[in-house]
């Protein structure tokens, strides 16, 4: 372009905007990481096999019934054939031979591990989801409206109504609620009020309710101090044992004690990015908190929450199976991977593979999330963009 | 200085308090009494589990057992439901049976992983380093119960040796070395196993640091002035790439307690995580509480260490 010493004439018409957008930017850089991709692909044929699992081993007749006992079929080596003479026609596997085996009750392995994926896979998102919502919400509060205080009778009548509310789940739920109602009334009442108009003078009580007392961000910072004080899989271990029993519960708990890494990141780029131009440009315009929190923040502040919950998902699938192995998992007719090999454990020498199928396959999973998050993390590293 | 002593002093006593709050409330609010716990019992009858209630003040309101509980934890008089033992003699006991597995665990963790973190920083993007990586990737995201039926298959199938339990049962009156030796089979696994996790995310950590630190400005110049890589590598770069992992020390303080509940029950070993899995099944409200109570101590205890040796080693930082 130098040589012929002119500007080129198609400068002007070409369009300004970066030809390429964000995403393919993206996979340009991500596609040379070769162990992200590895970690990609295992992802994808494992959630292909949740999903076919879910579908072939539920409903009324499946084409694998993982629950389904033979009794003198216990502990057959994988790939072995069944046999003919002892099953009634109906509980003859599929293809006619046991894919991975069978346990010491004749179940089939592989039926079981199908089922199992999907509650891996399904542990692991919501449980993640559920942190991310409570780390993006509690992130962003504290640093959108971190500088905003929080008034003494805020916080007065909001831990009388926690209060409440706690008697009411102890049992007293008659005074329980006389004390949670008005003091929830009150509540949305004072916010409605001062929403609504500023009051100018108060009497000396209203004026010591007024007091401010600390501000939102020094709150939810405390708040995330306080549970990061619990040790955390005992923490889990603990309310999953006290609760009955559930594959929800399981999901909630992982997630709710999981989201103080979210909220630190969120809170951080909340700070960083809301004393920038376009925000202060957004809201000179006129756009509602709202909008500016979602539409113009968020984007931006989005990729290390990626990250921590990729790699979220991969913990949180380590930590459904350690509790299943313990005991205290998903409840017994339904297969996990956990609890297959909790089940296998007491034949570790004479039937190892109830041991090493789902070992290897909580551990190709995990990985999968491991790797792709790392990838994640190396590509959307503002550093290492420029490279491509 | 002394401000800083007291303010982070006040904040973490009030936050220890809302630990105890919550973790109160999360046990006694859940479903279920202790009372309950063995309904099948023909022992149980509706006489004994009133006595029982009354004995341990299941009857008074929540906040009268909270005061209770807290009251006698700090007198040192929390006994234990099931047994009626104190509650710190045999969290005490136990401490000393995991302590060992901590301080093999520990000492594995930090003598292996700085020298595969920085060896695999100095030949960045080499086959030592990709391997390197791929490995501390399977070792984080491998089951640990999984990987100790791994362990357990070879140690017991190539060295014929037994390893779970803390010692072979019924071996008392041996010679000291095979009683010394005994011991450390037992130890092995369950510690390398303890550090595995922590050998691989700290020799990341390090690689990292030291990647950050070999790309300095300092380091060009050092380079450029003809200094030996030796001296470059490990008197420019590696002393100021090893300044956040003084404040690492801190935080394995809460390892201190914790034990691995999984790895111990798997090898039997009678630790702390242990008791905590049977206090949890057995709903020994007592010992629940007491651990997750020093726990939450260590970490505080751990995070303001951290910040102290963070203020000696930088001069930087004026907290």
């Amino acid at each position: 372009m130098m040589s012929n010493n002119q500007i080129d004439s198609n400068f002007f018409d070409e369009p300004s905007f970066p030809r390429r957008t964000r995403l393919q930017d993206f996979w340009a850089v991500f596609k040379k990481n070769r162990l992200a991709i590895a970690g990609l692909l295992m992802f994808g044929v494992f959630f292909l096999a949740a999903l076919t699992g879910l579908f072939l081993t539920s409903g009324h007749k499946p084409v694998f019934d993982p629950a389904l006992v033979r009794l003198q079929e216990k502990l057959r080596p994988p790939l072995s054939k069944a046999n003919y003479e002892t099953l009634r026609p109906d509980e003859i596997p599929v293809l006619g031979l046991y894919l991975l085996g069978t346990d010491d009750l004749g179940r089939d392995v592989f039926a079981r591990m199908f089922q199992g994926a999907w509650v891996s896979l399904t542990v692991g998102f919501v449980a993640v989801m559920i942190s991310v919502l409570v780390g993006i919400f509690m992130g962003g509060m504290a640093g959108y409206f971190g500088d905003r205080h929080v008034y003494l009778d805020h916080m007065l009548f909001l831990v009388l109504a926690l209060s409440g509310l706690i008697m009411t789940a102890v049992g007293q739920i008659r005074e329980g609620v006389i004390i949670f109602i008005p003091c929830l009334v009150y509540f949305v009442f004072k916010i409605i009020l001062e929403r609504s108009y500023k009051i100018k003078t108060r009497r000396w009580l209203a004026n010591l309710l007024h007091k401010k007392i600390f501000s939102v961000d020094t709150l939810i910072m405390r708040i995330v101090d306080i549970m990061l004080c619990f040790p955390s899989f005992f923490l889990i271990l603990t309310v999953v044992a006290l609760l009955p029993a559930s594959i929800y519960n399981i999901m909630i708990i992982i997630g709710l004690t999981s989201w103080m890494g979210t909220t630190r990141f969120v809170r951080a780029e909340f700070l960083s990015l809301k004393d920038q131009d376009f925000v202060t440009a957004a809201r000179a315009l006129g756009i509602s908190d709202l909008r500016i929190i979602f539409r113009h923040i968020m984007p931006n502040a989005i990729a290390p929450v990626l990250v921590s919950s990729t790699i979220g998902i991969a913990t949180a699938i380590l930590t459904e199976a350690g509790l299943s192995f313990l005991g205290f998992g998903v409840p017994p007719p339904h297969a996990t991977w956990g609890n297959i090999l909790s089940d296998g454990k007491g034949f570790l020498f004479d039937a190892p593979w109830l041991t090493f199928i789902p070992g290897i396959a909580i551990l190709i999973a995990v990985l999968s999330f491991n790797l792709f998050g790392e990838g994640l993390r190396d590509t959307l590293n503002p550093k290492l963009r420029d490279r491509v | 200085m002394l401000s800083f002593f007291g303010r982070s002093a006040i904040q973490k006593v009030i936050t220890l308090f809302f630990v105890s709050v919550v973790s109160f409330l999360i046990i006694h609010i859940a479903p279920g009494e202790p009372s309950q716990v063995d309904p099948l019992n023909p022992k149980f009858t509706p006489d004994l589990v009133e006595r029982f209630r009354k004995e341990f003040h299941l009857d008074k309101p929540l906040y009268y057992q909270y005061l209770l509980f807290y009251k006698d934890l700090f007198t040192g008089k929390t006994v234990s439901w099931k047994d009626n033992q104190p509650v710190l003699k045999k969290i005490w006991e136990r401490f000393l049976n995991s302590l060992p597995l901590f301080v093999v665990g520990t000492i594995i963790t930090w003598t292996l992983s700085f020298p595969i973190g920085i060896r695999s920083a100095l030949s960045r993007g080499g086959v030592y380093d990709r391997s390197v990586t791929f490995l501390s990737y399977l070792l984080i995201s491998i089951p640990g119960f999984f990987f100790a039926y791994i362990l357990i298959i070879l140690v017991v199938n190539f060295f014929h040796v037994p390893v779970i339990g803390m010692e072979t049962f019924g071996i008392g009156d041996s010679s000291w070395l095979t009683l010394f030796m005994d011991r450390v089979w037992h130890l092995l696994l369950p510690s390398v196993l303890g550090a595995t996790g922590g050998v691989a995310v700290l020799s990341r950590y390090v690689r990292s640091q030291m990647l950050e630190v070999e790309g300095q400005d300092y380091i060009r110049t050092a380079k450029a002035k003809g200094l030996t890589p030796e001296i470059v590598h490990y008197k420019h770069a590696l002393r100021n790439a090893l300044l956040p992992f003084v404040t690492m020390f801190g935080l394995i303080l809460p390892g201190l307690i914790g034990g691995s509940v999984i790895i111990e029950s798997i090898f039997s070993w009678p630790g702390m995580g242990r008791m905590a899995y049977e206090a949890i099944l057995s709903r020994d409200y007592p010992i629940i509480l007491t651990i997750n109570f020093v726990s939450a101590v260590l970490v505080l205890a751990g995070t303001f260490i951290s910040d102290l040796f963070y203020m000696i080693v930088d001069p930087r930082i004026r907290l």
